[in-house]
């Protein structure tokens, strides 16, 4: 397959319309039936692919950038008597375990997005289910703060894929219901259990939708919603928005190039390398500034770089086992742009690049592939860097006589960027010893390696003589281990601590969800998920596991 | 009278305390419901209608005058000829299911549903059509057409009431909630949501809708559901009268049409408030285009499902196939690939809606060959066409690219160019409405309309088959 390239534009939207009216932004699925990323399979009804979700994932990004000023967000779609079917069902039963495990991460990190907006930027979304809302279509729409539903006599929310299509809810659903909607468990285990779903008045009583309205009030029904939505948050003023320009980078078998992030593909040996650099001019202090620079300031533009990365090292470089995340630059520079952003934190921009840091550092949390952080002569791994050593599965430095390398813990490393599971990342990795965090918090210098190696925040501390070998030897003992047996391991093991939606969320699809769609009584020659669109039906293997 | 006593029918009614229990709600609602969205005007007078008080030869036929909300809509099953198995698909040799399988409950509820809808759907349709009738025989045709739709709502909902439990009473309610055309509670299918505002339409729609009806309903007959097989079964004896009124209908238009012509100086029907082959040909591209759609996809995995489930299958399924698995065989469908037609096979069961088209439109070919047979016993030069399948679809595969009335595919602009000539203008719509004048003269026919070959039930043809009890204007 052609490599996936995750960056668009709304000037090439093939399957979403964004028109933004003052205040009121509406996003109005539209999919085109043949504009999916394969040919073997048409979107039909609304029904989504990678392609349409990556559009998506654009439009709420641009939104919290470019047009600030939105505070209500309405979902809709343009098809009538259909809001959206879902993940496509072809789509999935012709791809590969690996594809639908990716694409189902990135749908399920795109609503998450959604509620990240809601709740950090004032915009709320309202899902106006226009029609049949079936599975990804009900689960886009639980995403939304509100789900406001037709009452038509017909028009019903649903998820079927389990009598259906014996595989489950895919983005959240099921835990997004108990969680979030705080739906009875026996009310939504007999929703997720009726294919045909439930509408009007019963949608409401059991708290799956939040209002339902007749077809000719409908439209006044969801900008009357939209409107007291907007109510909702804050009103801070905002603006103007900032052109988030195209990456663009140089992209060839050995490596991806972008301005301050490289990533050089080592395909024999199933390693990549991940480097990034740190800012080499004076970052923004004011909130004029950072209005001023725009996309061009480093926190900006390098978070986003390394998120299109990571997407692209999942996607388009499944051999790739474990990367190896490196730094380059001035310790201080990064710091300085991290203190630049917190002393404006209330500014509209300064907040958002905080948002979108933090939600690229749990893309890498959330990133099937081992990560080893070197901390080598020239690395920079302090402040919003040093996230990335302590995101990594293992760390290792360099133990130099003259004490050059060094990490450094900054004030952001606190709370700025928690993890799924609510805490940071210094409290996951000192999840023992919570007063530690505090010591390591307040040292505000930077800590060589023998030191770092006494307070426990790297992995091994290596000196130039064993360097090389050591870090080879792990490096390739690592990645001829089973990668299933590692991604299992990796999932457990990086999240110590409290569970929350988001962290049950992605737990539950990669034990659950995952585990079925492997099953015989999924994708096995009788299948349901094989069978489907077939002339013969699916035959189970009735043994529970 | 109690309840079990006033309906007519041979499912035990008056033991059955779950079915009375349903019913006692849901009937009055449908008597509501009647005098609400049935035939307006025309509910105190008396029609001479035939009811179905049992299912012997004698009894399903039974005519005589009543006032149409008094009608007796029965509940009635063909009766069981032994032990039946399922006839086809995956379960096929199975004793057939008399409760529903749970395993099944989803498919075959949307199936009842789904069809269930289409009856009342087509009773408001053609609510103020009274208003307008040619004749009294063809009024009483319509209420005979309506009082049986009604029918054959009571029949799904008895499957409903009988055998899904607290959501088929819900369903059941919910027939009678939405509402053809309504804005707000539209019926399940579009095409029902199209009014039917003149009699040519009532014809096409008897002719054209009410056939899809009729393959439905045999495919359905076929069913490994029992019940159901034997409902619709039931329903088909009564949908054949439907189908008649349609195919004669247009049958006495035709011949009115030439009469008017011949007897014009410029030898134009309209100059003779009748109608022209030409327009009459649009109300067919129109309403069979229409019909058409209803059988669903042309590769589809619902169809598929239907019939590997056992739950409908093909028309005549038992006696005119041997395979009853139909799990060899492919299909092959025109497509559209780069704007143009190629052939693509399909596994036969996905293409069980298109088999079920292939027959409908086989029959409609056969109706329209008896029109042309009219024209050329009556000297004439004109010749009716039924459109290809292709021709004005806004669903399926062919909805994509415009077709002409042989199926070829055309740009946008041939299809713009040509549309007023191939479908009703709103000026034809508003001719055809200038004739809708109503005759309730005993034996008198409008001017668009011929007199039918014999009356019903070997009645005259002027007998008086609606007697009115109000003043009509």
């Amino acid at each position: 397959m052609t490599a996936i390239s995750f960056e668009t534009h709304p000037d090439r939207y093939k399957h979403w319309n964004l028109s933004v009216d003052g205040p009121l932004a509406r996003l109005t699925m539209d999919v085109e039936l043949r504009g999916g990323l394969r040919d073997d399979y048409e979107l039909k009804l609304n029904s989504y692919d990678l392609s349409v979700d990556i559009e998506l994932a654009d439009a709420v990004s641009r939104m919290r950038f470019e047009h600030p000023e939105v505070r209500t967000v309405i979902v809709e779609s343009a098809i009538d008597r259909c809001f959206c079917a879902g993940a496509n069902i072809p789509m999935l039963g012709s791809s590969t375990h690996s594809f639908k495990v990716n694409f189902c991460k990135f749908t399920n990190e795109t609503r998450l997005y959604i509620e990240d907006a809601s709740k950090h930027s004032g915009q709320k979304y309202l899902a106006a289910v226009s029609g049949a809302c079936a599975g990804g279509g009900y689960e886009l729409a639980l995403a939304c703060d509100e789900i406001l539903l037709i009452d038509d006599g017909s028009s019903t929310v649903s998820l079927p894929e389990v009598p259906l299509l014996a595989v489950l809810p895919g983005t959240g659903g099921l835990t997004r219901l108990v969680d979030k909607r705080k739906i009875r468990r026996d009310r939504a285990d007999v929703f997720c259990t009726t294919e045909e779903g439930i509408r009007g008045k019963r949608a409401v009583d059991w708290g799956l939708v939040d209002g339902i309205a007749p077809r000719s009030k409908f439209d006044d029904a969801v900008k009357q919603r939209a409107e007291a939505l907007a109510e909702l948050s804050e009103y801070i003023t905002k603006g103007p928005g900032i052109t988030l320009d195209a990456l663009a980078p140089n992209v060839d078998d050995a490596a991806l190039s972008y301005r301050h992030v490289t990533v050089s593909i080592n395909a024999d040996k199933r390693t990549a390398e991940l480097t990034v650099e740190a800012p080499t001019t004076a970052q923004p202090k004011t909130a004029d500034e950072i209005q001023a620079a725009g996309a061009d300031q480093w926190s900006l533009r390098a978070f986003r770089e390394l998120d299109d990365a990571l997407l692209r090292l999942r996607v388009n470089h499944g051999e790739i086992g474990l990367i190896v995340v490196k730094t380059r630059g001035d310790q201080a520079a990064v710091l300085a742009s991290d203190q630049g952003l917190r002393d404006n934190e209330s500014h509209w921009l300064a907040n958002e690049i905080l948002r979108l840091q933090a939600r690229v550092l749990r893309r890498f949390d959330y990133t099937s592939k081992s990560f080893f952080a070197l901390a080598d002569e020239g690395s920079c791994f302090a402040g919003c860097l040093f996230e990335l050593l302590m995101a990594s599965d293992r760390s290792y430095m360099l133990l130099d006589d003259d004490e050059q390398v060094a990490v450094r813990v900054g004030p952001s490393n606190g709370d700025t960027y928690p993890m799924g599971t609510g805490i940071s990342r210094l409290e996951a990795h000192f999840y023992a010893d919570p007063n530690h965090v505090g010591q390591v918090l307040e040292i505000g210098e930077a800590i060589p390696t023998e030191k770092a190696e006494e307070l426990g925040l790297i992995t091994v501390a290596a000196d130039d003589i064993d360097w090389d070998d050591d870090v080879r030897i792990a490096i390739e003992e690592r990645v001829a281990m089973s990668p299933d047996s590692l991604t299992g391991m990796e999932a457990s093991l990086r999240f110590p601590g409290p569970e929350t939606t988001e962290s049950k969320i992605f737990a539950r699809l990669s034990a659950w969800q995952n585990w079925i769609f492997q099953r015989p009584n999924a994708v096995g020659p009788q299948g349901a998920l094989t069978k489907y669109g077939q002339p013969d039906r699916a035959v189970f293997d009735y043994r529970r596991c | 009278m109690s309840l079990s006593d006033s309906i007519p029918n041979n499912v035990d009614l008056g033991s059955d305390k779950k079915l009375l229990r349903a019913l006692e709600k849901w009937q009055p609602n449908f008597i509501n419901w009647w005098m609400d969205m049935g035939p307006e005007g025309f509910q105190h007078d008396d029609i001479w209608l035939r009811t179905a008080v049992s299912v012997e030869a004698g009894g399903w036929a039974q005519y005589d005058y009543v006032r149409m909300p008094d009608y007796r809509w029965g509940i009635f099953l063909t009766p069981n000829e032994g032990e039946r198995t399922v006839g086809f698909g995956d379960n096929a040799t199975s004793k057939v299911w008399n409760e529903v399988p749970g395993e099944l409950r989803g498919l075959l509820r949307r199936i009842i549903v789904t069809q269930g809808d289409t009856e009342p759907a087509s009773v408001e349709q053609q609510r103020l059509l009274g208003k307008t009738a040619p004749s009294l025989y063809d009024l009483r045709a319509l209420f005979q057409v309506n009082v049986e739709e009604g029918r054959h709502l009571w029949a799904m909902v008895h499957l409903l009431h009988q055998y899904f439990g607290r959501d088929g009473r819900e369903e059941a309610e919910a027939l009678l909630e939405r509402r053809s055309g309504d804005p707000d509670k539209p019926r399940i299918l579009q095409t029902f949501n199209e009014p039917t505002d003149d009699w040519m339409s009532f014809f096409m729609f008897t002719m054209f809708t009410d056939r899809d009806g009729k393959y439905q309903l045999a495919a359905l007959a076929e069913s490994g559901f029992d019940p159901l097989a034997r409902a619709t079964q039931f329903m088909l004896t009564e949908e054949a009268f439907h189908l008649f009124t349609g195919e004669t209908g247009i049958d006495r238009i035709v011949r009115r049409s030439i009469e008017a012509a011949k007897a014009d100086p410029n030898g134009d029907a309209r100059g003779q408030e009748a109608i022209d082959l030409p327009t009459v040909q649009k109300w067919i591209n129109f309403w069979f285009s229409s019909a058409v759609e209803l059988f669903g996809g042309e590769i589809s995995s619902n169809a598929a499902d239907y019939f590997a489930t056992g739950l409908k299958g093909r028309f005549r399924e038992k006696k005119k196939y041997d395979d009853h698995q139909a799990l060899e065989e492919v299909y092959s469908v025109n497509v559209i690939e780069d704007g143009r037609l190629t052939s693509r096979e399909v596994p036969l069961r996905n293409a069980m809606n298109e088999v079920l088209r292939d027959e409908y439109i086989a029959d409609c070919e056969r109706a329209c060959r008896k029109w042309n047979r009219t024209i050329k016993d009556l000297d004439f030069d004109f010749e009716l066409k039924i459109p290809h399948r292709r021709f004005n679809r806004s669903m399926g595969i062919y909805s994509d690219v415009h077709f002409d009335l042989a199926g070829e595919p055309i740009s946008n602009e041939a299809w713009e160019k040509n549309k007023t000539e191939w479908l009703p203008t709103p000026e034809d719509r508003e001719y055809v409405q200038s004739l809708m004048k109503p005759c309730y003269e005993r034996g008198k026919f409008a001017s668009w309309i011929a007199p039918p070959q014999k009356g019903v039930h070997g009645m005259e043809i002027d007998h008086e088959y609606v007697k009115f009890q109000s003043e009509k204007n």
